[in-house]
């Protein structure tokens, strides 16, 4: 997914001379055994959980409002009584934007602190970094934020949107007499994993449904880029016949001057409507919307949502914010807020079906779960790890906000590897399943058995 | 008392005239009916469709979303968002106690035929084609230019003569030709043509290629060659003069980036690492200007900018004075170390920027520098672009005046020339250097504060400047504003050339690395710019 505004990666080992492992391993043993003398373990012994949030630097603004999400939620957790009895304690890490610091923190939670599950990472980067700690000690992750697929761990449950529940949905939607019937396309973005996958998987996808190679334009610019005219220039022409859109995957700051030239040089959403997958309620907070509005986003959620979960969850964000000093401006909802969100709820309605902890008894329980949340029925995939939810597509407004103008029938299913991209390959973690295969004559070939 | 009674009966007579006509006006119920009927609903959709009446839109929306219920066999009602339904005049069904009434039986849904889907959506949008809304005629005339389907051109004909904006009605004017395109008689194709090859629309080219390459008829053929051919001449004469104005525009900001580096730099001899981060002080100036006239002076928000332009001068002046007199009057002769020291005060304010305003900020154009100036059919020079080619030019034109044409200016470069033989002269070499530091500084914040106004405000924007701005004062040739003007017209212009000539999907990149590559050949064949200091000159500026 979006990766940090300023990616800089300071590489900086941490290394602990080996007494010094020797006397905390001892003094943790010693404290634990003493610990079981004083007072016997009882069953009220709070559930800690873990949060893994980036609470400083570049990411920090994404990410800050999630953990507020996940500590409301553990927050009712507790006020209906907890789980199996027990109270929720969230422990909190700030790996402060740094990728290393994410898988320090991370074997932190599992190795030291025990923790039963984590609600954790933003970029993709992130999650990448955290993955060999959580498989190693077979922790417990839960990802909130839509990103380029291709993955599937037996430790990871991703509540965030695959592309073919957010990208190739806003593809229809334009392609469609509702987006204007859309014949052209010009895929930009910044250079990097994110928007190169969901690129190729787009371009696949479109030629699929009949668009023609030389009406696919692709272009991509350096992260920061901030010099945008020949470009737009170039999008204008390619949107002068009116049957094109854009399809921005952008990342972070570089789309200020992006949309400030689109709207300088009169490209508005009438001629040559751009459809985004990285702005959501938040991060419109702190942006000069002016000239974004009238564009489109595909999100599986958006605040405007009238749906009467929705209403209550936003009442409920509201007081929360009220209570610890959020300002009204910033107390918004989004996409990855909501899945974090429900992911906490799934959590705790899983510990309760499977009457334990353990994270295989929960990854077990989480099976074709379904929850009521504020965008209506909402499940985890039997197989797979990821979940079942509807696309909306929104016309960005002037406030921020988003005005819901399409949805998807059905809730979609997740697809975390892309028919398009790899096809006959997906994954099952259900029963004896190993994770990721590929049919090979009739038969599963799993890839962990290549390895 | 017989006048009063006159007088009754002819208003009641009239009010009865009137209702009739009301009645004649609503939607014809027998039509409406036929929208039942699978084997009617075609025909009676396209004549729904040319009544364009307003009344019929909640019918045809609620038949689109699968909201139309046939209730008895004779009434169509509307499932509405709150539940309840309701009769075309918005009268809700209520059962005998006057309840809103959701019947279960007796209730029919009117199915849409697969194929007349498109049908009720173009209904929809042509009802839309005379929405008071401005920009909903022209959204509405611009995507019918798509459409496949010549029987919207009556439609268009009947809201063309009613519009009174000339932008929406050219709009409509062009999407009727554009539909013409695929008319049936060779005639009417040719003079559709002949309209493009006229206005030479850019809009049209895709479709008169597409056609070319269908169409039969020799003479229309011959048609579609000589528009085509004028559309893209006419293209290619606007690309030349847009690219231009690119390159100009780069130009400026490369200029406007580096003139006070070209100072600091170029005249003083101090690497200033945190150039950039002065910009970004401007940047932020303008941004704390634009929150500071939201929360105060709502009415004069428009105004702020013209606040923040000489502010920013001044406050990221003083920050100049500050780290001159702080620390780099400690260095000076010692570039390697005040290279480190600016480095790490950079650093410094990024943190600080980033600590106090946080990731995502921007600053938000006053409205009279949104937009632009269309100079040509499809061509627009951003007003906020063109602003900052004004101002280059202003600052550079102030710089000259000061440095050339006044006795600070003398004094000035007399002590960058020759430090001892200019104290002996009487002049404090101290409080030169401190003013002639912060003024490169703040220039760097002008531009900044002016920069704002295309790119984006956050903490480490500072880095996308300071390396165009080095590039631009050592190409130049150090200690010359000429070269240095030379040197950010000949970068913009050559970037800006490049860019469309590489293409690819990373043209930006290249076009870049491209540029690089030949500043560092040019460098290697005259190492001290395009015009280098005098020897003595340079000897004067080392300590």
């Amino acid at each position: 997914m979006r990766a940090g505004r300023g990616v800089r990666v300071i590489g900086k080992q941490v290394r602990k001379a080996r007494w010094q492992l020797a006397v905390i391993v001892s003094a943790v043993v010693l404290a634990g055994s003493l610990g079981h003398g004083v007072q016997p373990v009882q069953a009220a012994d709070p559930v800690k959980v873990g949060i893994l949030h980036s609470l400083s630097g570049t990411m920090a603004i994404s990410e800050a409002p999630i953990k507020e999400v996940v500590l409301m939620a553990i927050d009712e957790i507790n006020a209906a009584g907890g789980v199996l009895g027990r109270k929720v304690e969230a422990l909190i890490e700030d790996p402060a934007s740094n990728w290393d610091l994410f898988a320090e923190k991370a074997k932190k939670l599992l190795q030291e602190d025990k923790v039963a599950t984590v609600f954790g990472c933003w970029t993709s980067v992130s999650r990448k970094s955290v993955l060999p700690v959580f498989e190693r000690y077979n922790g417990l992750l839960f990802y909130p934020v839509q990103y380029e697929g291709e993955e599937c761990s037996k430790n990871v449950i991703y509540t965030g949107a695959t592309i073919n529940q957010q990208a190739s949905p806003a593809v229809d939607f334009l392609m469609g007499s509702e987006g204007g019937n859309k014949k052209r396309f010009y895929l930009i973005g910044t250079d990097y994993v994110y928007p190169r996958t969901t690129n190729k998987i787009l371009r696949l996808y479109l030629l699929k449904k009949g668009v023609k190679e030389a009406d696919i334009q692709e272009e991509y610019t350096p992260f920061h880029h901030q010099d945008y005219q020949t470009i737009v220039g170039k999008i204008k022409s390619f949107c002068a016949g009116g049957d094109a859109a854009v399809i921005n995957t952008i990342n972070g700051d570089s789309n200020v001057p992006f949309f400030k030239e689109l709207a300088n040089q009169g490209v508005t959403a009438d001629t040559c409507p751009s459809i985004s997958f990285s702005f959501a309620e938040v991060e419109l907070q702190a942006l000069d919307v002016k000239p974004l509005a009238g564009h489109l986003a595909s999100w599986n959620y958006y605040m405007s949502l009238k749906t009467p979960q929705n209403m209550k969850w936003i009442k409920s964000y509201k007081e929360w914010c009220a209570k610890h000093n959020i300002a009204d401006k910033q107390c918004v909802t989004d996409d990855p807020m909501m899945h974090a969100y429900m992911h906490v709820h799934l959590w705790a309605k899983a510990v309760e079906k499977a009457g334990s902890t353990d994270v295989d008894k929960v990854l077990k329980a989480l099976e074709g779960l379904e929850i009521d949340s504020p965008v209506g029925k909402y499940k985890v995939d039997e197989k797979n790890h990821h979940t079942w939810k509807p696309v909306y597509i929104g016309k960005i407004k002037e406030d921020g906000q988003f005005d819901v103008v399409w949805k998807t029938k059905e809730w979609v299913a997740p697809e975390p590897w892309s028919e398009l991209t790899y096809p006959g390959r997906a994954c099952d973690w259900s029963g004896d399943g190993k994770g990721s295969f590929d049919m090979v004559d009739g038969k599963r070939s799993w890839l962990s058995d290549k390895k | 008392m017989r006048t009063t009674c006159l007088v009754f009966l002819a208003c009641w007579l009239a009010l009865g005239a009137i209702a009739a006509g009301l009645t004649e006006a609503a939607p014809p119920h027998a039509l409406l009916m036929d929208l039942t009927t699978p084997a009617k609903q075609r025909a009676a959709l396209l004549q729904l469709r040319d009544l364009t009446d307003p009344a019929l839109k909640g019918v045809l929306q609620a038949l689109k979303d699968g909201a139309l219920y046939l209730w008895k066999e004779e009434t169509l009602l509307i499932l509405n968002d709150a539940g309840t339904l309701i009769d075309l005049d918005d009268k809700p069904l209520l059962d005998s106690v006057g309840r809103p009434l959701l019947p279960t039986e007796g209730l029919e849904q009117v199915a849409l035929e697969q194929e007349n889907m498109s049908l009720v959506q173009r209904a929809l949008e042509a009802l839309e084609l005379s929405a008071p809304d401005p920009a909903k005629r022209r959204s509405i005339a611009l995507r019918w230019g798509n459409l496949q389907d010549l029987t919207v051109i009556p439609l268009l004909e009947k809201a063309q003569a009613k519009e009174t904006v000339p932008g929406i009605k050219a709009v409509m004017v062009e999407t009727m030709h554009k539909l013409r395109l695929l008319d049936p008689t060779p005639q009417v194709r040719q003079q559709a043509i002949a309209f493009f090859g006229a206005t030479r629309a850019e809009s049209a080219l895709s479709r008169l290629r597409d056609l070319r390459a269908k169409e039969q008829d020799p003479q229309v053929q011959a048609a579609i060659t000589t528009a085509v051919q004028r559309i893209e001449s006419y293209l290619q004469m606007r690309n030349a003069v847009a690219y231009i104005f690119n390159g100009l525009s780069l130009a400026s900001i490369l200029l406007i980036m580096s003139l006070g580096l070209a100072i600091t730099f170029g005249l003083m001899g101090i690497i200033n690492m945190a150039h950039g981060e002065m910009l970004m002080l401007g940047s932020y100036t303008a941004y704390v200007l634009q929150e500071f006239f939201a929360a105060r002076f709502v009415a004069y928000a428009d105004t702020y900018f013209l606040v923040a332009l000489p502010l920013s001068l001044l406050v990221v002046g003083a920050v100049g004075i500050l780290l001159e007199r702080g620390l780099l009057r400690f260095l000076y002769g010692r570039p390697l170390e005040s290279l480190l020291v600016t480095w790490g005060i950079g650093l410094m304010l990024q943190q600080g920027a980033r600590l106090y305003f946080g990731d995502q900020t921007s600053v938000n154009p006053p409205t009279w520098l949104r937009g632009g100036w269309e100079i040509m059919p499809g061509l627009i020079f951003p007003y906020s672009r063109l602003f900052i080619i004004g101002l280059s030019l202003l600052c550079l034109v102030v710089i000259y005046c000061l440095l050339y044409r006044s006795n600070t200016g003398l004094k000035l470069r007399a002590v960058m020339q020759n430090r001892d033989m200019a104290a002996c002269m009487g002049i404090s070499s101290r409080k030169v250097d401190t003013l002639t530091f912060a003024l490169g500084t703040a220039l760097a914040g002008l531009a900044g504060c002016a920069l704002s106004l295309i790119g984006t405000v956050d903490p480490e924007v500072g880095k996308t400047y300071i390396v165009d701005s080095f590039m631009v004062v050592v190409l130049g040739g150090v200690g010359k504003l000429l070269g240095t003007v030379l040197a950010s017209l000949g970068v913009g212009m050559s970037n800006k050339l490049l860019e469309p000539a590489i293409g690819g999907t990373a043209a930006a990149v290249y076009a870049k690395v491209g540029i690089l590559v030949l500043v560092i050949l040019f460098l290697q064949l005259k190492p001290t710019g395009l015009f280098p200091a005098k020897e003595r000159l340079a000897a004067g500026t080392v300590r």
